[in-house]
Order: structure tokens, then sequence, then C-alpha cells
């Protein structure tokens, strides 16, 4: 058994959240200067290189990328060996709420789907858990913004309906959505098990570095026809018309029931944000 | 592209040169509100109270800025999506709202109360809140406090960059500038 305390816990998850909110990936970075390279609308370029500027602006002054520093969702991979002392769940709130406090990021969570009062602190964090053989603890912060989460879809296909039914369903997910998740967007697929199963594949294609295709040879073939698609749209930049609406779609599978295909899509904003550590 | 500037208040006669796809820097005074502001502002419509901010000629952000840093004005302050002030935002256009800023899809109820009371619809870079709040020169919460990010702000802002998305003929940017792009 090996030992991780609370505070390690409290103490990791604070800095990812300020990191996460202020610092854009490499892989997002590289992307946005290929898609300014390649923009064809004069406005969607000029959109996109103030999109770069505002993330250098974050980075060298340490300031939010987005106003919407987004619910924290937090995936934990937590290896079977490791014993916390202390609750871990506990811990990783306390982290969540010093992060959002210290970083001067906005605390968006509402305590009552319903009522509707400001928990002040942006806590709760939606938190996944998978454990696995060994003695690690690995932590992934991804603030999701609700201008893209908003835009999410779900449906329960047949199996004869098949790939071509998932195609038109994403594009058309994507076309709804046009200007509201401020493209250019990542769009995140989850594809088999169950519903929830779907959901949770989509949003875990997200976090997938952009450039970075499906090892499934089918699947990659199915996120590069995805995204020329989308691009095809003609949405571009803040929907102000382009042929950069998307950066890369991203598709997760699961094997599901002989009665069953589900379908999820899941998109994140240009802010696409997720920043990890293995304690 | 060269930029439209304007000083608000916005009055019929400035907003009536406004076209769809016109960049634009704004300086003067704007106001806030998003969700929570939105609800209350048409509550107290319906009550026949007046509101906390004169609305005629006035423009309106829609946004929930992130808290300011020692030393900062404001902290991150980006659009948020305008759908959702959709229930409201006639109300206000009713009582002289002449401009919105915000991102995303209007539904055909603000866009009919637009052009028969003239009001712009414009949109900022969603996800660029660093760099928006650099034109955000003073802030100060000036209704519903206890709301928080979602409180009334009067923001003075200097060449606040926007662009003219729907102007006060209807005429569509994201209509018009997809059709152009749009491919098969």
């Amino acid at each position: 058994m090996r030992t991780i305390t609370f505070e390690q816990i409290a103490s990791a998850v604070e800095g990812l959240c300020i990191k996460a909110n202020t610092q854009i990936g490499a892989d997002v970075k590289e992307a946005l200067e290929k898609a300014h390279a390649a923009e064809a609308s004069p406005l969607g370029k000029t959109i996109i290189g103030h999109i770069m500027e505002n993330n250098a602006i974050a980075e060298n002054e340490l300031v939010p990328i987005c106003q919407d520093t987004g619910m924290a969702v937090v995936f934990v991979t937590i290896g079977q060996e490791v014993f916390v002392e202390g609750g871990l769940t506990d811990a990783i709130n306390e982290g969540v709420r010093r992060g959002y406090e210290k970083g001067y990021l906005r605390k968006s969570v509402v305590k009552d789907p319903l009522i509707r009062v400001n928990t002040g602190d942006n806590t709760p964090a939606v938190i996944h858990y998978d454990i696995v053989p060994g003695d690690k603890l690995h932590i992934m912060v991804a603030p999701k913004g609700f201008g893209s989460e908003n835009m999410s879809q779900l449906k329960m296909f047949k199996p004869a309906d098949g790939v071509e039914a998932i195609k038109k369903f994403v594009i058309e997910a994507v076309e709804k959505a046009g200007p509201n998740p401020c493209p250019p967007i990542v769009v995140g697929v989850g594809i088999g098990g169950t519903m929830e199963k779907a959901s949770f594949l989509a949003k875990k294609a997200l976090l997938r570095h952009i450039g970075h295709h499906s090892e499934k040879e089918h699947i990659a073939a199915l996120e590069k026809e995805l995204l020329e698609k989308i691009n095809n749209l003609g949405i571009g930049p803040q929907g102000l018309g382009g042929n950069t609406t998307a950066l890369t779609v991203n598709v997760e599978t699961y094997p599901t029931h002989i009665a069953g295909l589900p379908c999820a899509v899941n998109i994140n904003c240009h802010v696409a944000r997720h920043t990890e550590i293995e304690l | 592209m060269k930029a439209v500037r304007l000083t608000t208040p916005l009055t019929q006669e400035a907003l009536r040169q406004l076209k769809a796809g016109d960049t634009v820097l704004i300086s003067g005074t704007i106001y806030t509100g998003r969700d929570a502001a939105h609800k209350r502002l048409v509550e107290t419509l319906d009550r026949g109270e007046d509101l906390p901010f004169n609305v005629k000629d006035a423009v309106i952000y829609f946004v929930g800025p992130c808290p300011a840093k020692p030393g900062q004005v404001i902290g991150s302050a980006g659009p948020t999506s305008s759908y959702r002030m959709d229930t409201y935002s006639p109300r206000l256009i009713e009582q002289g709202l002449t401009g919105m800023i915000g991102k995303g899809l209007r539904g055909p109820a603000v866009v009919d109360a637009m052009k028969k009371h003239g009001c712009v619809y414009f949109v900022a870079i969603g996800g660029a809140g660093a760099l928006m709040a650099r034109s955000i020169k003073e802030a100060k919460v000036i209704a519903y406090d206890d709301l928080g990010t979602e409180a009334v702000r009067e923001l003075v802002v200097e060449d606040f960059p926007v662009i003219v998305c729907i102007d006060a003929e209807g005429n569509n940017l994201y209509e018009q500038g997809r059709a152009q792009y749009q491919r098969n």
C-alpha cells in the first residue's frame, strides 16, 4: 500500500484548476496556428488571430482564457494499491474550492438545478473514477464551459441504422449548434456502451490530444470524414462563415448490446482545456 | 476592414447606419446582464417599476465576468450565449434598448422586435475574455449584487471590439457568412 494524503491531492487539484484555465495546451495552439494559415474567410482569419492573441494574454498575465471557467470535470485513475488518507472526493472538491478562489476564476455552479443559488466556490466537481492495478494516482482536471456543453446530443439508434445514421447525427448536431459553442470547436463522439457510457465516451473523446487519431482504422477514417464534412458546412470561426468549424473530431467506442447503438456528441469550444498530474 | 467607431448612447439615427458585417469599436457606457439579471429586469417591468438603469438608447452586454485580480478593473469578460436571453430581450427592446452584445443565434421574436423598434445585435468573440477585458476601463455593480457574477454592472469601455451580426433591417451575418463558405 502507498499512502497519499488529503493535502497532496487538494494541493494538486488547486494547481490544475488554475493551470487549465489560464494555459491552453500546445496541441490546441498548434491547431489554431494551422487553422489561421488555412482559413479562407478574411473575417474568420482575423477572429482566429484574436483568439491566439487572447490565449497569449491569458498565459502571460495568468488570467482566465475565457470568463466561463466551467464546471470542473475531474477524471481520476486510482491504483488499487493506493491508500488515500482522508476522503478522496472531499480532497478533490477542496482543491477545486481553493483553485477557483486563488486563481480568480468564475464560480459558476448552482446548488440545486431548479432553485439555482450559487454554491460560491464552484463545487461540487463532476468526478469520474477508474480503478486500475498499481500504486499511482492520476488526476486530470477538465473545466467545461456550458456555451458548448449545452449543445450536446444523445441518441439511441437501432443497430440497423448503422454508421450512416451516426454521421448524419453528428453533422446535424454541429449544424444545429452553429455559432453557439464558439467555433472553431472540438467534437467528441461516443459510440457504444449504454446511454450514460456513450455520453462519458463523448466527454472523454474531448480530452484526446488534437492530431492523435483513433488506433482503430475504421474509426480513424470516420474521424477524418466527419471533420471534412463539418468544415464543409461553412459555419467557420464564431459562426460568421469560413472553412474552420472544427479543429478535430475524436471518436471513442465501447462494446454494446445486440439490440442497441447509442451515440453521444459532446462539443468543446476552442478553449479545450485539460491538465493532468500523476501522484 | 475599417472599423466603425461609435459612442454610447446608441441613438436610432446612429444604429440605422450599421449594417450586418460591419466591425465596430464601442466606447462609452454599457450595461451587463445575463440569465438571472434578465429575469429580474423583466419582473421589475411586470410590476410596473423602474429599471435600475436607463434602458433608452442603452447597450447591454451578455456577460458574467471572472473576479478581478488585484490591480485589475475586471476579470476575463467575453460574451455568453445570447439565445438564453431570447425570452426576455423583446421586453427590453420595447423599452428602448438599442444594442445587445453577445454570441450565437437569436430567435425570430427577438429579430422581429429589433426590426419593429430599432435595435442592433452585435457579437463579440466567444472565449476571448482576457482580450476583451482590456477594453473595459471601469466597472461597478449597480444592481442585484447578490447575483455575484450575474449582477448588473455599469462598464465604461474604450474601443470595445464587436461585429454587427443582425442589423435593424434583420440582415444576418450568420446566414450570409455561412452561405459564402458552405460546400456541397
